[in-house]
């Protein structure tokens, strides 16, 4: 049986599109102090320091924890350095809360960040290779035919996915961190915007950022001491399978099903909408929400459009079960951060800690990542209590 | 705490240069002979499931995605990757393990470094403002390292090729060494430096392949019935990335994670030490203490053969494939990421 853990601190940068006033390293030191900080903790507190990123390709630094380490504090501590595509913010987050509930330690630093001004993200996705198919398309291109395939199978509206692009970025715009600010975008101004990868329009497709964000996790006799609410940590899953094989349902993948299985189970979560107060789910691309509400168990599946289009995952319609609070993937995007953003960002709700985006009386939430061809996911539920 | 064993491990030959062979055509012979030795089908048959592995090496961003075909994931399966040695891909599991979300692991690292210039490639991993616009590879580096022991009398270019001359003897009785033979000290003293005042016999050849390992808490590993080797420590140290800021003499970070994954409670018979470089296998051998009583690298080390995300799990295997044998009763194995030894692993293991 897992020992307890729970999220004791959180800092994040302000996401954008070029950070040109700090270096990678003074970036993931931003984000970290920032989360020592709101934890009233120091550098000598940290017994080690687990950092994620998507492809060391986006910035061009091989490893680049063996450079970090002096910005994160870690001489003279173990470092360790997590790679599992899109959803490595998630998983990171998860192996350094593994550090605490394996009993080996007391209080760990996790920071995942991307800073995407210093490459072409798409193009760093895009390299040849000799053996294998090429797929010149980045993540839009990849995933645009399986969300046709969602729209042909559900019968959806053709602007679900522009109502979910509207919806994250009024939610972004009640979070002061997040990229893109559009307080008053309208359904009209989404649907007129370029198509990039039909059906996928420009407005909805997340933006390139640049940010990191950081956690620090303790065990449950340090938590207890933490100056501010800690975020219990009440299950983590993480699943993963091919990117093809035959019979694969890409549309609603097999390993996010059982990954939420799983993480519920350990949550003791039967009814996820009813039971949750709120998540925050890896939604790069507009019409992942339907798909994923489906996926995830909040819809049945055909019909997790309707909750979209109904207003159930919308703060500012007041839905029961509003979906990326902060703005979400669509909002900021840096891509080896984003997945610990939505795990931040569930604790953030269940701390009562997360501003004008607070969901009221929050105690129950799901943090969600994503990556590869929506093969790779990690997840998390957090409670403002312990079980 | 969970006690945790090592049940199987398997490794590729180093070869310099495998051809048209892809990454999962260098994976899927390893795997399928770990999970024979286990009796086990695949990687459906364990709990959890990590790798280590570079992308800078294949070239393309995700390198690892195509490893999962390897692997049997369907259905799917619980798995997760550090883009580090798969000596770290090791660390993660036992924290799954010992955090009871796993009784068995399936671990393994691969790289083809043929296709890249490795040395030059390894310089991008340093600070991007200041160092790797420099373009410094990884063989000056060390060459600077070696050079500063000689100058300070710390070694001499015949201790370097009697850790050299050893290394090749010993990889005789390896099976996937590389380079290996009886080449007196005196012959490698009179070839020519390569990077000054290393000769190329001082640094370890460039290889492709791949090793792979399962682990499992003892009930398990009881319960499959097969010969296992007790994991009694495992820690590792990070230090300064300024190589200005360091003791490049000196490994401090080895020291620390080898006092604490508890290597001084007891006699260490063998040690496998991840010396890319024979000067740094002297460092490493003073900064662990070790004396006569230890045999150091009986597999001929990375000297005889340096499988890039998998060097230190095979340090790891090697010294498990000794005790299980019964020619040790406890070792020790050392794994080292990062220019000139700057992140250190130990890993203690003990006869069950």
């Amino acid at each position: 049986m897992a020992n307890l853990a729970a999220v004791v601190g959180i800092g994040q940068t302000k996401y954008t599109t070029k950070r040109l006033d700090v270096s990678i390293a003074g970036l993931v030191r931003e984000a970290a102090v920032n989360a020592l900080q709101d934890a009233d903790l120091t550098w000598d507190d940290i017994e080690a320091v687990i950092i994620g990123k998507a492809p060391d390709m986006f910035e061009g630094v091989i490893m680049p924890e063996a450079y970090l380490t002096d910005a994160l504090g870690c001489n003279g501590k173990p470092m360790l350095r997590v790679h599992t595509a899109g959803s490595v913010g998630g998983s990171t987050a998860l192996v350094a809360a593994s550090h605490v509930q394996s009993g080996m330690f007391k209080r760990v630093l996790t920071v995942s960040f991307e800073k995407q001004s210093e490459s072409n993200a798409m193009w760093a996705l895009s390299n040849p290779q000799p053996f294998s198919t090429h797929l010149n398309a980045g993540a839009g291109g990849y995933f645009a035919p399986i969300i046709r395939e969602y729209m042909r199978r559900s019968k959806a509206p053709y602007n679900v996915g522009i109502k979910v692009a509207v919806k994250d970025r009024l939610h972004g715009a009640r979070n002061p961190l997040a990229h893109l600010q559009k307080p008053d975008i309208t359904m009209k101004e989404v649907e007129d915007s370029f198509m990039l990868w039909d059906p996928i329009r420009f407005l909805e497709s997340c933006p390139s950022s640049d940010g990191a964000c950081a956690m620090v996790i303790a065990n449950e006799e340090l938590a207890k001491k933490s100056p501010k609410p800690p975020a219990w940590i009440r299950g983590g899953a993480m699943r993963s399978e091919p990117t093809t094989f035959a019979g694969r349902n890409e549309v609603n993948p097999q390993a996010g099903r059982d990954c939420a299985a799983d993480v519920y189970k350990q949550a003791g979560i039967t009814n996820p909408r009813k039971d949750l107060d709120c998540a925050e789910v890896y939604v790069p691309f507009s019409w992942y929400e339907p798909m994923w509400l489906e996926n995830l168990g909040f819809a049945p599946v055909g019909e997790g459009w309707k909750l979209t289009m109904e207003g159930a995952t919308s703060l500012d319609e007041g839905g029961d079960i509003p979906w990326n609070c902060s703005g979400g993937v669509l909002s900021s995007n840096p891509i080896g951060a984003s997945g610990m953003i939505r795990f931040a960002e569930a604790a953030r709700q269940v701390r009562g800690d997360a501003g004008a985006h607070q969901v009221e009386g929050a105690k129950l939430a799901l943090g969600h990542a994503y990556g590869g061809g929506a093969q790779f996911f990690a997840m998390w539920v957090v409670g403002s209590q312990k079980s | 705490m969970k006690q945790i064993a090592i049940v199987a491990y398997q490794q590729s030959d180093s070869v310099s240069d495998v051809g048209a062979v892809n990454e999962v055509e260098l994976i899927m012979p390893v795997l399928a002979r770990t999970f024979k030795q286990v009796g086990l089908n695949n990687a459906q048959d364990v709990d959890f499931v990590c790798s280590g592995s570079c992308d800078y090496l294949q070239g393309a961003a995700f390198a690892f995605v195509a490893g999962v075909d390897a692997l049997g994931a369907v259905p799917p399966i619980k798995e997760s990757h550090v883009e580090m040695d798969a000596a770290w891909a090791l660390y993660e599991s036992i924290l799954k393990i010992r955090m009871g979300q796993a009784d068995s692991a399936l671990i393994y690292g691969f790289a083809k470094s043929s296709p890249g210039e490795l040395p030059i490639v390894l310089s991008q991993q340093l600070d991007p403002y200041y160092l790797a616009p420099l373009w410094i590879d990884s063989i000056s580096m060390a060459a600077l390292q070696a050079r500063l022991m000689l100058d300070q009398s710390l070694i001499t270019e015949r201790d370097m090729a009697e850790v050299v001359s050893r290394s090749r003897r010993n990889a005789m009785t390896n099976p996937h060494a590389q380079l290996s033979g009886n080449i007196s000290v005196d012959d490698l003293l009179a070839q020519p430096t390569y990077v000054s005042p290393l000769r190329k016999s001082d640094c370890c050849p460039i290889s492709d392949g791949a090793s792979a390992m399962i682990i499992a808490t003892v009930e398990q590993a009881r319960e499959w019935g097969v010969p296992y080797a007790i994991i009694s420590g495992i820690d590792h140290c990070i230090e300064t990335h300024n190589l200005g800021m360091r003791d490049l003499t000196d490994s401090v970070s080895t020291r620390t994670a080898a006092k604490r994954a508890g290597m001084h409670s007891g006699k260490v018979d063998v040690a496998e030490l991840y010396a890319p470089f024979s000067h740094q296998e002297i460092i490493l051998t003073r900064a662990l203490g070790l004396g006569k009583e230890t045999t150091i690298n009986p597999s001929g080390g990375v000297l005889a053969g340096n499988l890039m995300m998998a060097s230190g799990l095979s340090r790891i295997g090697e010294v498990f494939n000794r005790i299980v044998s019964g020619a040790a009763q406890r070792g020790i194995a050392h794994a080292t990421s990062g220019p000139c030894l700057q992140h250190n692993m130990v890993t203690v293991l003990e006869k069950a």
